[in-house]
């Protein structure tokens, strides 16, 4: 029965490789595809995520429905509503000013990009950065917002999988569709041959 | 698309619905063999945590935060760890093998390199840390977590899509 827990170096360097190979694959590793997304030109980002979280958490729970899953045996962050809130804010706009995230900048690092060392030395920084000022005030933003009764959507709000799995397959062909309306209007997704040549003035 | 001048080593990136069924099997393959999803600032605070413990072991042990992480040994060589060494060569082969592979300072051309280098800087620095109030970045909180159908993991992409784009508004970044 799954998961296998298994948390060894074979299992994270696999993961990791396929990871950054699909990110590299998919533009993520130029700063000007992913800004891109915040100008609207460019809806990879919002395409490729929403697609990947569709098919995982349908396969999660066909996994689950199928006997092979345990029941909350996956990981689900802690549904502190406020830190996630000031989190994602704050990786936004980390994200807007930077051109990357954390795990995008990685990506970019090893695609050949400089300024995504610069970035990855900023995250590593302000990682150490939490550390330095972590007291009382930050203690409790990490756990502001809390919900008592669970992490997931059925156990906080009882929505049970199938409707959430079925909001978000609405959901992403929303992104699809509206994505696909603002490119063309936009100027067009970022190409491969525009990426690697790094952004110019006009972009 | 092909311009007269494009290069043709340079090969087009993967659809977005093709990236995203494929990243969404990766994803699914990883909480199947590990418990949990793929991540990115973990690795970052577990580089802190490690390299802390080695150079001021004291300091690191006293920390409110980094003490209780370094209770158990070194976090150095976590499965975190490991994963963000395999996304190095996983992206570093694609973009070899795509004729993507350019070494430059990115954002040059645009805002300058002395204005590039501190934007990434001080974005790295504002992700870095608002990852950790968080617990996750948009890798363990927005794609793992959403899979997963964690309240937070919503809430965390929508705050992360609004302040982008404001801020996108208000300052050049690349």
């Amino acid at each position: 029965m799954f998961p296998l827990n298994d948390n060894g170096m074979i299992s994270g360097l696999l993961c990791g490789i396929l990871f950054g190979y699909v990110l590299e694959s998919a533009g993520f590793g130029s700063p000007v595809k992913l800004s891109a997304q915040f100008r609207l030109r460019d809806w990879a980002v919002f395409k490729v995520m929403f697609t990947a979280i569709v098919v995982a958490a349908v396969g999660l729970w066909l996994l689950r429905v199928g006997g092979l899953l345990k029941p909350d045996s996956i990981a689900v962050p802690q549904a502190a509503l406020v830190a996630a809130a000031v989190g994602g804010a704050l990786v936004g706009a980390g994200f807007a000013v930077g051109g990357y995230c954390p795990g995008t900048s990685v990506a970019g690092l090893f695609s050949g990009r400089i300024d995504a060392l610069v970035f990855v030395v900023g995250v590593i920084t302000g990682t150490a950065g939490f550390a330095v000022f972590y007291g009382t005030t930050l203690k409790s933003l990490k756990s502001a917002g809390l919900i008592a009764e669970g992490d997931t959507f059925a156990d906080a709000y009882e929505i049970s999988d199938p409707v959430m799995i079925a909001i978000l397959v609405v959901a992403l062909i929303g992104v699809f569709f509206v994505g696909s309306w603002f490119e063309r209007r936009k100027g067009g997704p970022v190409t491969a041959q525009e990426a690697v040549e790094g952004a110019c003035p006009t972009t | 698309m092909d311009t007269p001048t494009s290069n043709p080593r340079i090969k087009p990136f993967w659809p977005p619905f093709v990236a995203g069924v494929v990243l969404g099997l990766v994803l699914l393959l990883t909480f199947v063999l590990s418990g949990h999803g793929l991540g990115a600032s973990g690795a970052a605070n577990d580089l802190v945590a490690g390299v802390g413990l080695q150079l001021a072991p004291e300091a690191t042990r006293a920390n409110g935060y980094l003490g209780p992480q370094v209770a158990d040994g070194n976090p150095l060589g976590s499965w975190m760890t490991w994963e963000i060494v395999g996304v190095a060569i996983g992206a570093l082969a694609g973009a070899f093998m795509a004729g993507r592979f350019r070494v430059q300072l990115d954002g040059e051309r645009s805002v300058g390199a002395g204005s590039r280098v501190i934007k990434a800087l001080a974005g790295g620095f504002l992700a870095g840390f608002g990852a950790r109030i968080a617990g996750g970045c948009t890798s363990g909180i927005g794609l793992s977590g959403s899979a997963a159908l964690g309240v937070s993991a919503f809430v965390f992409l929508a705050l992360f899509f609004v302040t982008g784009m404001i801020v996108s508004r208000l300052v050049k970044g690349v």
